[in-house]
This record gives C-alpha cells, structure tokens and sequence, in this order.
C-alpha cells in the first residue's frame, strides 16, 4: 500500500527539512521511500513542492496528481496550486493548511492585491476534511517563526492518514532537530497536533 | 532502517567512492552540484583529490592528466558545461585513457535551471563515446560502479548522463561498501591494485594526438563501439519486461521510465534503454521483433527513437515506431507520470486500454478542478541581496543615457526582472563580456555595461576582457563580487581562497587580474553604501576603452544579519517608491499601507536610503 504526502509552501519556509523527516520516519518503520524536492533557481521566493512518496511499489519521484493522502500546505494559494495532487473519490485524502499567506513581490508591484482568505474560501468548497492552522499563533506562543514546519508536522501526525504515529513523527524530530532548538520544536509541534485534534487553530 | 535516503547526486557520488575514485574534477550548475559535494563531504581521509575547478574544461583536462598515469577520475558538469569541456571531450575520446574515467554531464528537462534542452546521450554520439542513463538514484549508485569498469576495460572516457528528476530525487539506496573482494566485477581487478602507485609511462604513440594516430584510432573505435552494442544487450539496465501476446510495446529511457512503470499493467512488453550509445541492437531487435507499434518515452531528444527505427530498417521488421518524431509524444518539456499516462492511453486505444494502462480511479475528480487565479512566485533576489544594490546604483548612475545591459548566468540573471529590468542580453557563461563589445561596435553613441558574477568572471570572463582591451572597444564591465558561487549552492572559486580540500590559499585577485590586462579604469565600491556606488560608476561612464566597477560585498546567504528595517507608519506617505524601485521581497503593501515582513529582511538599508521621507527605519535584529 502506497502513502503519498505533497509539503508545499514557498522559498525558505523549511519544507524540505519538514518533508525528510516524514521520510526518515517512514525509512524507521522499514518502508522503502521516495521523495523530490525543489531545488536550485526556483528555491529564491518561488513556490517550492515537496514529494514524499512511501510504501512497495513506487517508481515515480513524483506523486501522480489525484493521489496525495495528505496535502501539507505551508500558504493559502500554494495548497490551492497543487489541490490537483489530492486524493478525490471515496478515500478523499486531507489538507493542512497554515492560514498566513505570503505575497509575492509581483502582487506588491502590480497593485493587485492577493487576498489569502479567497483561497481558503475555495479550499472550504472544495475539500472535504480541511485543517486551517493558525501557523503565527503557533510559532508565537512557541517562541520562534522557524517552528512553522514541525508545527504543521504536527497537524500532519495527528491526521493519522500516513500510517506514522505522532510518537514515531517526534521521535524522529528529535533525532534531526539539534538539541538547542528543541525545545521549541516540540512545543510547536504538540500544538499542530492540537490544531487537527480541534482544540487550536481552526 | 531500509538502506539510506539519498539524492541521485549523493548516489552518485558515493558510487564513485566505491568504485575507487582518485580524482574528482568539475565545475558548479544545476542539477550536477550535489555530486561533487557529496565526494567532498566523505572525503574523510583526504584520499581523494577533489575539485572545483575554474570552469569545465579545466576540470576535464585535469582529470585526462591523471587518468592517463592509471588513477580512476570522476568529472562533473551540468549539460551546457559539457559544450565548455567539448574540445577535451573530442580528442579525449581519440586518445582514450588508461584509468576508469567517468563524466557525469546532467541533463535538464524542462529545462528548469538552465539555457537549454541539449541533449547528452547525442554528445555521447557526437563523441563516439558510450553513454550510462540512469533511472532512479538507486540505479546511478550501481551504474557509475558499472561505468569505470566499463570505461577502464575499453580504455575510453564513459558519459554518464542523469536529468534533474533523478539527481535530485531522492530514494532509499542500499549502499554496500564494495571494495576489494565485494566489488562487482571489473572493479574487482581495479581494487585488487588500488594500492599501488600510479605513474605516467611516456608513450607519444599513444599520448600525443597526431592525424595518423586519430585515423587508427578512429577505426579501433568504431570496432570497439560494435563490441559494446553486442555486450550491452545483455547489460543489466537494459532490460525487456512483460509481453504477453501483446501487439503493441513501450520503450523508455531515463526518469521516463519510472514514469511508464507507473502507468503500465505487467503485460506490456517494456524495453529499457540504459545505454542509449552504444545502443544494445540484438536486445532491441528481439525485443521489436513480433510487435505492430512501439511507443517511445524519452525527454529532451528522439535518442531512442530513432535507433529504434534504424534498427526496423536495418531488420526489415514491420514495425511502426511512436513518439516525438511522429508528435505521439511531446518534443519539448519534461514527462510526467500524467502526461506519460495521457500518451499512453491515445495509444492503447479504447480496444487495448484495459489490457495496457493501470487501473486507476484516481484522475477524474483531479482534472476536473477549475482553480482560481494564482499569485505567480516567480524567482527573485533575496532580500538584502547586494546584486540589487549594484543594479540600482548603475541604472541611477546611467539614467538619462542611452544604455544596454548585458547580463550573464548566475543569482544576477533575476535582475532582469521588474522594477530593476538591468539585464537586457543573456546568453551563456561570460558572453555578457564579448556582447556588450558587440552591442558597441554596431552602436557606439551606447554606453554597454557588462555585469559578470565573481565565479563566471573566473570560468569565462577573462578572455573577453583581455578581447576587448585588445581590440580597443568602449564597454564598462561590472563586476559582481558577493565572494561565493551563490546560484549553485554557495560554492568557493579562485576568488575565495579556499579549495575543496579544505585548505586556505591566496585569493586570485579580480582587480589585480584587471589591472595586468591593462583595463582602463578600475573603481571599487560597496554596493550597499548606495552614493558611493553610484559614484563610482559615474566616474568612469564616460571614459574610453575597457573600464570596471567592482561591486563588492558578500552574498546575504552566507553572512549573518547585524540588523533590520522597519517602517514608521507616521511617516510613511505610501508614495511606493521602495516597492516600485527596489523589488525586495521583505517589503509588502497591505490594504495600501507598506511594511517589511521581519523575518525576510536582511537590513541591507537601500530602501532606507532611497525613501524621501526617511520612513524606513533601523531596528535591531530579532
């Protein structure tokens, strides 16, 4: 059985350290792992996309579109972007999705505004099992902006649709976090599985 | 644990470890960076000499010296680095070698990061060299072992040939420490002797390309390039899956192949190309043999499909071959497990769809979603990099003049985006120099900037400079310093004064390399004390002849923030001009009120020095 998770967001954000971990995650329960990442040009405050691919069968890098069992948004119009990578059909897969977005130098330049809550409204239509985190008041109480990604990874272990435990996703935290932030990774990390579980966020 | 993750580039890298490698040569780009680093890294005992060097002839030409006393080499490059290595690269070939040589050129479909979409496997071609293509990081790690046997067996240099889906994907690799004994064959024979020192023996009928040994050689090297289509139809990655009666077949090469396994039932017959040249003839003809159609999935060029149809041609087989060439498949862009799917689906047809595709439910409610309009996130410089600084203090300066601005490939090619709209030519490492000389002969009453990043100044600059002097042309050469290969990864060169192996040498001077030309005018600034900088290049916008403005100061990435801007709402008048002038991705407007986000400032300070109205203030940093 495959288990696919797409981690997008935008340059600098710390999706790619997020996506290892899910995959080292995956490596300690003994699944065979494949993953792609954004690299090069495009990381300079372009969106970046992260494939995490895990089980038998896996050829691709890449998760086929229409079949991500998770979604892990980092910005608003960046889950928008890559909804088409979502799981459809009777096994609808999820969407965490931090509530903060990011405007991108054009829009400041060409006057249009670009308004998150729109795409957050589409998102509502759309999708059927939706987490919005509230990612700033996380990372506030947690004491750093840096705490975005394992905040989200929280919220991605306590959807409980990649076969990885909240336990198993700390564990391997801990290994691939360096001591001095820790603490504070943990902390943001409880309060993204809280943010899922319902009593934060949404 | 199930193996390690690693990148293709990491695979890669270790694999030539494994195989022994002696020297490892190459210069940075995309999507090849990672494997040179990655030797680099685990280069614990300083066994292996590695290096970044000046540019990709260098690193190809150093690499033929060392593998002509008998050590194993490893050079790396990105594909449009392989057109700068092609004058070694052809005599090379010629000539041969005595020690394994591989040469990983990486190819970019798409192309993502890069001028173009040449494609490799024809250079290898072109070359008459063979060529390896991989399709997933745990194939690169066994098949650039396979490439220095074969390469050190024949005596020749060997391509080995990644796209960017494979070097930078990652997957769980088995890696095996195969020295010695464990080594796969042919690198059993290689470790048996790793041991002994290498020397160069004297050989001037071997060593020394002359026309009548190039003829000789030409001739062993057709013959050698049969012997190895013959042995590479029963090479291990090239492989025939499935064909159960079915009519119809598929062919992939690459990442593609990946692509096709996803989107095939285990019954179509499936030939694997991973030795597009020499192609594995008898392989392909059996495996053509009693098929109607064959469709062919392959990126950047028809490689496979066109040996294939030379391959229907010379066997008489009545088979019609699909793809680029007969617009079954798309000849430009990368391939997609989608568009694979797409392909394939035109090709079975509704008779065979069944029988061929993949059940899948998956793509229905997917491509029927409608999505709403989307910011666009196109790359930009980072906040607080120097490179805008240098760009607005040179439109400031040249305001009012008729100028051009050529650019080149690095972090500043951005600059050609709005508002700064600096780069008006691009075209390929250190041209900026020679065009703008170009530019100016035809038209003179234009002033012609040149701007050229420290690394390209050093990989291909300099001849142009020396050109121009010599020639006697008026252009001003703007030199971007920021002390690093920053597009690439933050890689150090000739200027930095530190190697690959760790050691700290003397720093090439830019300047001093100028001044021994016999430039003009040569003027420094730092770009971030913005009236400076603009002086700076006001003096010598109306001299004669080559002159030079070297902007210097280090790239944000590497360096640490001492301070940040904020905007002091009273005084702000949202007049805009910050944004309008600057383009930093820190400052944002927000229901027409402008802020800069604190977490992306870098504390530059240009936008606090252009504001009129001294709105922008310094806060210390978080």
């Amino acid at each position: 059985m495959n288990k696919n998770c797409l981690l997008c967001g935008v340059g600098g954000q710390g999706v790619v350290l997020a996506s290892k971990i899910i995959a080292y995650a995956a490596m300690e329960k003994g699944w065979f792992v494949r993953t792609s990442e954004t690299i090069g040009m495009a990381q300079r405050g372009g969106s970046v996309v992260s494939h995490v691919r895990m089980g038998d069968e896996i050829y691709s890098p890449m998760i086929p579109q229409g079949s991500a069992e998770v979604l892990l948004s980092f910005e608003p119009a960046e889950a928008v972007r890559n909804l088409p990578y979502l799981k459809r059909g009777k096994e609808e897969g999820i969407v965490i999705v931090n509530r903060k977005a990011l405007k991108p130098v054009t829009a400041s330049l060409g006057g249009k505004e670009y308004n998150g809550e729109e795409m957050l409204d589409f998102l509502r239509k759309k999708v059927k099992r939706l987490y919005v985190v509230d990612g700033e008041a996380i990372c506030n109480k947690a004491g750093s902006s840096k705490t975005l990604n394992i905040a989200l990874l929280g919220a991605a272990a306590a959807g409980n649709v990649l076969g990885i435990s909240m336990e198993e996703m700390e564990r391997e935290i801990k290994r691939r976090v360096k001591p001095e932030y820790q603490e504070m990774n943990l902390k943001a990390f409880a309060l993204g599985t809280q943010a899922v579980c319902g009593t934060f966020g949404q | 644990m199930a193996g390690q993750l690693l990148m293709g580039n990491e695979a890669i890298g270790l694999g030539a470890i494994h195989a022994g490698v002696n020297l490892v040569t190459g210069y940075p780009g995309t999507p090849s960076t990672e494997i040179l680093e990655t030797v680099a890294k685990n280069n614990t005992e300083g066994r292996i000499h590695v290096e970044w060097s000046v540019n990709e002839k260098a690193a190809l030409e150093v690499a033929a010296g060392a593998a002509y006393t008998g050590a194993r080499t490893l050079v790396t490059m990105k594909q449009v680095g392989l057109n700068v290595a092609s004058d070694p690269l052809m005599s090379l070939a010629y000539v041969g070698v005595k020690g394994g040589m591989v040469i990983v050129s990486a190819d970019d479909p798409g192309p993502i990061s890069s001028q173009t979409e040449q494609d490799t496997r024809h250079f290898g071609v072109f070359s008459k060299l063979p060529v390896f293509d991989p399709t997933s990081p745990e194939e690169a790690y066994e098949m650039v072992q396979d490439a220095f046997a074969y390469s050190e067996k024949y005596a020749t240099p060997v391509l080995l040939r990644p796209t960017t889906r494979v070097c930078h994907g990652c997957a769980a690799v088995e890696v095996k420490e195969v020295s010695g004994e464990g080594a796969s064959l042919g690198n059993q024979a290689y470790w048996a002797q790793s041991d002994k020192p290498k020397e160069f023996v004297k050989d001037p009928g071997r060593w020394v390309i002359f026309p009548r040994l190039s003829y000789q050689n030409h001739k062993k090297i057709e013959e050698r390039n049969e012997e190895l289509s013959h042995v590479f139809s029963s090479y291990r990655f090239n492989t025939v899956e499935g064909g159960a009666g079915l009519r119809k077949g598929v062919a992939a090469g690459g990442i593609s192949y990946a692509y096709v396994k996803e989107s095939i039932s285990k019954n179509v017959p499936l030939l694997r190309v991973g030795t597009p040249h020499p192609f594995p003839e008898e392989l392909a003809r059996k495996f053509l043999e009693g098929l109607d159609e064959v469709l062919v999935f392959e990126e950047l060029d028809p490689v496979i499909e066109r040996s294939l149809l030379q391959i229907a041609g010379k066997y008489h087989l009545s088979v019609t071959i699909r793809g680029k060439l007969t617009h079954d498949t798309a000849n430009a862009g990368e391939n997609s497990v989608e568009s694979v799917r797409e392909d394939l689906m035109r090709f079975a047809d509704e008779t065979l769809k069944e029988e061929m595709c993949k059940e899948e439910e998956l793509l229905d409610g997917a491509f029927s979603l409608k999505l709403p309009p989307l910011p666009v996130r196109p790359p930009v410089l980072c906040a607080g990099c120097p490179h805008r600084a240098s760009f607005y203090a040179v439109k400031q300066a040249a305001k009012g003049r008729k100028a051009v601005f050529s650019g080149d490939i690095g972090c500043y090619t951005l600059g050609n985006a709005k508002p700064l709209d600096m780069v008006d030519t691009c075209l390929c490492m250190g041209a900026d120099v020679t065009m703008a000389q170009g530019l100016h002969i035809i038209e003179r009453d234009a002033v012609n900037f040149a701007f050229i990043g420290d690394s390209t100044f050093f990989a291909s600059g300099i001849t142009g400079v020396i050109n121009g002097v010599y020639n006697q042309t008026d252009i001003i050469l703007v030199v971007l310093d920021n002390s690093t290969t920053a597009m690439t990864g933050h890689q150090p060169h000739p200027g930095t004064g530190r190697t690959m192996m760790g050691e700290v040498v003397t720093k090439v001077s830019i300047e001093k390399v100028l001044e021994g030309i016999g430039v003009n005018k040569i003027v420094k600034a730092d770009p971030l004390r913005l009236e400076e900088a603009i002086a700076a290049v006001r003096q010598v916008l109306d001299e004669p002849g080559v002159r030079a403005v070297i902007f210097k100061s280090p790239c944000i990435a590497v360096t640490k923030a001492e301070t940040c801007y904020r905007v002091n709402e009273t005084a702000c008048v949202s007049c805009r001009q910050c944004i309008r002038e600057l383009g930093c991705p820190a400052i944002v407007a927000c229901d027409g009120k402008v802020s800069i986000e604190a977490g992306l400032c870098y504390g530059c300070g240009v936008c606090a020095k252009i504001c009129k109205f001294g709105a922008i203030q310094e806060v210390d940093h978080e």
